[in-house]
């Protein structure tokens, strides 16, 4: 790349169900206006505005980003829409990254929400479409068939998923931004919650949640000027593949393997388990974290979830994975991806407060989207590339 | 930083209905098939992908990620989306070609607006709190803003007749145009409102479409074209969507990203004016009395919505690639009343 880009601040609301005392335009906003105090700029130091969102249906608004314009800080600059499904939180960071990295601006603003309690996701995802297979059941739905494969190919024990479920809910009691905030979770009580998607449980499902987030991306030049310290931009990396296809592999898609594979390359890691001190990556169902490490190659194929039975992706183990909470404690859909980018920043900017890791230097984020086969991540580290 | 161009461009014939379904699937593969055709290129040789286009004028969640069938993305791709005119995933992927990875980029949007009411479908664009709920349909705001410039002296009824008429007769040279014919002023001005100030004439089709670009960089740009329609300057910038909030009988955000864009000089420009005014507003704002406005018969001959902008880009780099001009440039707008702008300014080499 041509320039350095690091994270200069980052903000995020509060998130919950219902965020009845705001517009869309007010949510936004509230993450906005704390990632600028946070990067210690103002929207007049803001070259250009990124918006990431999932689809209009959540919302019910055809590119709402048009109406948002005045409250984004967008009138009169550019403002570019990202729409990668699920994985859009993470890809609206890349993209502002790259205008930074391009050398067209100096300041980026990166803004993904999701307003869910304006619409019903379940029926967004619902819409009968000829020659396309219906998800009436839901993301979980669609997923548990995924799920179940992994772990008949691993030969994974029935209650890892529950144990990721009671260590991201704890880590989100932590964090005061959570949705979801459970101190007193534990194994027993997950397994004892409903059945939804057999092997799916409702303690193992990520909410549904009203939130945005939001970075502010600078140049080497304004994160000189930043009051703190800023999270370097080391590598970023996006992958498709299409839905379905005669011998595609869902469990371990290809796109995910490249992505990391990409990432790792161009962050010079070539051990991530043992340089990466930190991962916030998309885990909606509590099963997709031993399925992502190995995807992202922090595991071999079938051993991810002795790492999570092993306790060390905990906040205190080898690789803590989610401190934040994750997505299984907040999930505005479209901002879960930014969320995760965001809060990787946090980590090796010291800023993560209760969920802090020590010693973070090296930190990645990660969001996935559609079936399993849209991919964004990127690794920020505290040192500045090249040092 | 390298130097980027329009390498190749198709578009699909604007037609009023397809049989083809919302995702674009059937609507882009013969427009792959034919830049491959064009420029010698496979699909293992397109370093990122990027698209544009709406869920809601598919009446459906992720109609993108159908469209992703088209190209056969295993060996998994690099690829992104906008939920905007594919204008804008042109941007995304000139951004992609500028940070030296790759050194060829393949960009498309589609739409199939005849899925839905199109002029209701846009009242969805709309602030959802205060102004969705009263159903303003984009043919009717639009009108209001006609009204305006009438009322200040910029542009009369015959003066939009006129723009119409020159498109339709320009459009009799473009394969792909939907509206052609040479109606007289009067035929037209005898023609009853649609929404008072506009009549039918007024408004670009209702046209369901799809349009590809192939963008190169530096050298690989020479070897995959004769003439390539270099990239000097490509800007957006986006106005208020509050309605009233605007001055509608201007477009700062056009005007300053023309500026940007660096446009004094510029031969041919293609603006995307889906109403017969706003190409009359588009040209004073810009400043564009020099330049032939579209050659192509604009949208007023055809507007598949999400692919319009970015075929306006491919027709005005065709005026390079041909070498009938040395300076073009290509306009492409969204939202409501000319709300967002792009310019992209191309030139050649020699």
């Amino acid at each position: 790349m041509a320039q350095l880009a690091a994270v200069l601040g980052t903000g995020q609301t509060h998130h919950a169900a219902k965020r009845l005392d705001v517009s869309m335009a007010g949510l936004c906003r509230e993450a906005v206006d704390r990632a600028l105090i946070d990067a210690g700029v103002e929207l007049a130091d803001i070259d250009a505005i990124v918006l990431g969102k999932a689809p209009d249906l959540f919302e019910g608004v055809m590119m709402p980003e048009l109406h948002l314009a005045d409250a984004l800080g967008a009138t009169g600059k550019p403002l570019l829409r990202v729409h990668t499904a699920g994985s859009v939180g993470g890809s609206t960071a890349v993209v502002a990254a790259s205008l930074v990295q391009a050398g067209i601006h100096r300041r980026v603003l990166a803004v993904a929400f999701e307003k869910q309690s304006e619409s019903n996701a379940m029926w967004a995802l619902s819409v009968p479409t000829p020659f396309v297979m219906p998800v009436h059941a839901g993301a979980g739905g669609y997923f548990a068939p995924h799920v179940r494969a992994y772990i008949r190919r691993a030969g994974a024990p029935e209650h890892i998923g529950a144990l990721v479920a009671v260590k991201d809910r704890r880590n989100g009691a932590r964090n005061p931004h959570a949705h979801l905030r459970q101190p007193d979770i534990t194994l027993e009580s997950v397994q004892a919650s409903p059945m939804l998607w057999d092997p799916i449980r409702y303690d193992e499902t990520c909410p549904s949640s009203d939130g945005a987030a939001a970075i502010v991306l600078g140049d080497e030049t304004a994160a000189r000027a930043a009051p703190g310290n800023v999270a370097w931009v080391h590598a970023t990396a996006m992958r498709t593949e299409p839905t379905s296809f005669a011998g595609r592999d869902q469990v371990n898609p290809r796109a995910g393997q490249e992505a990391a594979a990409a990432l790792w390359r161009q962050a010079g890691i070539t051990d991530p388990l043992r340089q990466v001190d930190v991962a916030e990556i998309y885990v909606p169902f509590s099963w997709f974290e031993p399925m992502w490490l190995e995807n992202l190659g922090f595991a071999e194929a079938g051993q991810g979830w002795k790492l999570t039975e092993a306790g060390e992706t905990e906040l205190a183990g080898r690789l803590p994975v989610n401190p934040s909470g994750g997505v299984l404690s907040t999930n505005p859909i479209g901002a879960s991806g930014l969320l995760r980018f965001a809060e990787a920043a946090r980590q090796v900017q010291g800023r993560a407060g209760a969920h802090q890791v020590e010693g973070a230097r090296t930190a990645v984020g990660h969001a996935y989207g559609g079936g399993s086969q849209f991919f964004a991540l990127w690794v920020v580290g505290a040192d500045r590339p090249g040092d | 930083m390298p130097e980027v161009a329009v390498v190749g461009f198709a578009q699909s014939p604007a037609v009023r209905r397809t049989s083809a379904s919302g995702n674009g699937v059937e609507l882009l593969v013969p427009l792959f098939q034919q830049v491959y055709l064009d420029t010698g290129l496979s699909k293992q040789d397109i370093g990122f992908w990027c698209s544009g286009s709406s869920d809601y004028l598919a009446g459906r969640a992720f109609s993108f990620v159908s469209a992703v069938d088209a190209i056969g993305a295993f060996p998994p791709i690099s690829e992104s989306h906008v939920e905007m005119d594919a204008a804008w995933a042109l941007y995304e992927a000139w951004v992609r070609l500028k940070l030296g990875e790759v050194d060829v980029a393949l960009v498309y949007g589609f739409g199939k607006s005849s899925a839905g009411e199109l002029r209701r479908v846009l009242a969805l664009q709309l602030d959802p709190y205060l102004m969705t709920p009263l159903w303003p349909d984009s043919v009717s705001i639009a009108g209001l803003q006609a009204r305006l410039g009438m009322a200040q002296g910029r542009w009369s009824e015959r003066a939009m007749a006129e723009v119409a008429a020159r498109s339709r007769a320009d459009a009799r040279d473009n394969p792909e145009a939907q509206l052609i014919g040479t109606p007289t002023i009067e035929e037209l001005l005898d023609q009853p409102y649609l929404a008072d100030p506009l009549r039918a004439h007024d408004c670009a089709p209702i046209s369901d479409g799809a349009a590809v670009v192939v963008l190169a960089a530096g050298d690989r740009a020479r070897e995959l074209c004769p003439r390539p329609a270099w990239i000097t300057g490509l800007e957006h910038r986006i106005d208020s969507g509050q309605l009233g909030a605007r001055d509608l009988t201007a477009v700062p955000s056009a005007v300053a990203a023309a500026r940007a864009a660096g446009s004094d000089g510029v031969q041919v420009a293609e603006l995307h004016a889906p109403f017969t005014h706003q190409e009359i507003l588009l040209r004073q704002q810009l400043g564009l009395d020099e330049a032939r406005i579209n050659p192509s018969g604009g949208v007023l001959a055809g507007n598949p919505m999400f692919a319009a902008g970015l075929a306006r880009i491919g027709l005005a780099a065709r005026h390079i690639h041909t070498g009938t001009a040395d300076r073009v440039l290509a306009h492409a707008t969204s939202g409501p009343c000319l709300q967002q702008n792009l310019v992209c300014v191309m030139g050649g080499e020699d």
